[in-house]
């Protein structure tokens, strides 16, 4: 019953920080790319000749802004799948009950 | 197949265990022959088949499969001649080998997740991995060959004693004092580099495959309006994935060719 209720715990919390992860990261990751469209249209209105030229850079910072929200994701979904924190009360019920 | 006994955890844990030979140890030194076999697939084809268009490119009307060989030699080297400002009968072919050879690893996630598992299951493959590029060995070993490329061509533009006097007196200045700052600092910038490289392309496409597989457990869920909400999901996160798999093959690209144009300059 002990060890229900402290698996319970770290998957509930678990659960919270999840959400955190990815609430937070796309919050992050959604205002920069905003940011740098909106930079871009006004930019490509001021000087349309420029356009391909920013349309690469623009792409590549896409990726760089999207990386780090993606890599949380990544971590999260690690997280949620297999919970590496749980492992560690499951191994300590295992070596009490070995006693 | 998430009707396998276990359920969908037992069926998202399947399709992240790596192909392993059973001599092979856990951990560290686990050999993912799943990763390896595929990207050397997938490099040979991209080798055969650019060379086979190159070997019969014609200066009249190209063919389509020359043309776009064409314009995909003509960006990648176009690319590297906005970054760097030398020589680049090196650079050049090792960006276009990046960029094709991570793309079309990259690609393998666009096939549907359970297509390969299940071709290598008839051969009594247990488990399979079809993309390189979300297994962290792979995407390392790509950035630790940049490293190493960075560190020889630094050595190569500057000399041994050009580089050591850049490694200890840049960016702080001559005094010995700082020296030993100087060089720590230069350590972490140049580890920092392979390390975000590697995580970044990894984390993108481990990420891709989780949101798939994640989707295609709504198949097997039961209910038509579940499964019709799988293929909606998976046909947009599919599309949406197009965008990815080339935005993170050009960054890898393009990361490549600046760190490699960086360690030529001179400080």
């Amino acid at each position: 019953m002990d060890l229900i209720a402290h698996l319970a715990q770290v998957e509930s919390l678990t659960a919270i920080g999840i959400g955190l992860i990815i609430g937070l990261g796309a919050l992050g990751a959604c205002i920069g790319i905003g940011i740098m469209g909106s930079k871009f249209l006004e930019a490509a209105a001021r000087q349309p000749e420029l356009m391909p030229l920013l349309q690469g850079r623009m792409f590549l910072l896409a990726g760089l802004i999207d990386a780090a929200f993606l890599i949380g994701v990544a971590l999260a979904m690690y997280f949620a799948v297999g919970n590496p924190l749980a492992t560690a009360i499951t191994n300590a019920a295992q070596a009490a009950a070995g006693h | 197949m998430a009707s396998e006994p276990g359920g969908f955890t037992e069926y998202i844990q399947h399709h992240l265990t790596f192909l392993k030979p059973h001599a092979s140890p856990d951990g560290f030194w686990a050999v993912h022959l799943d990763s390896i076999s595929v990207s050397l697939a997938l490099g040979v084809i991209f080798c055969l088949w650019f060379w086979l268009k190159a070997r019969k490119a014609t200066a009249g009307v190209p063919s389509k499969g020359q043309a776009f060989v064409e314009l995909v030699l003509e960006f990648v080297d176009g690319q590297v001649k906005d970054v760097f400002h030398g020589d680049r009968r090196v650079l050049g072919p090792l960006a276009l080998t990046v960029f094709v050879w991570v793309f079309l690893m990259n690609f393998m996630d666009l096939l549907p997740v359970d297509l390969i598992p299940w071709i290598a299951s008839r051969f009594g493959l247990g488990h399979f991995r079809a993309v390189p590029t979300a297994d962290l060995n792979m995407t390392f070993a790509m950035s630790i060959t940049v490293l190493a490329l960075m560190i020889f061509y630094s050595f190569k533009a500057k000399g041994f004693g050009g580089y050591m006097h850049e490694l200890f007196t840049a960016p702080f200045g001559k005094n010995p004092l700082l020296w030993i700052p100087n060089f720590a600092l230069n350590i972490v910038e140049l580890l920092s580099k392979p390390v975000s490289l590697a995580m970044r392309l990894f984390g993108n496409m481990y990420a891709g495959e989780l949101v798939f597989i994640l989707i295609a457990g709504l198949f097997s869920a039961g209910g038509v309006a579940l499964y019709g909400l799988g293929l909606i999901g998976y046909t947009v996160w599919g599309i949406f994935h197009i965008l990815i798999i080339s935005i993170q093959a050009f960054i890898f690209m393009v990361l490549t060719v600046v760190y490699i144009a960086m360690a030529h300059e001179h400080h």
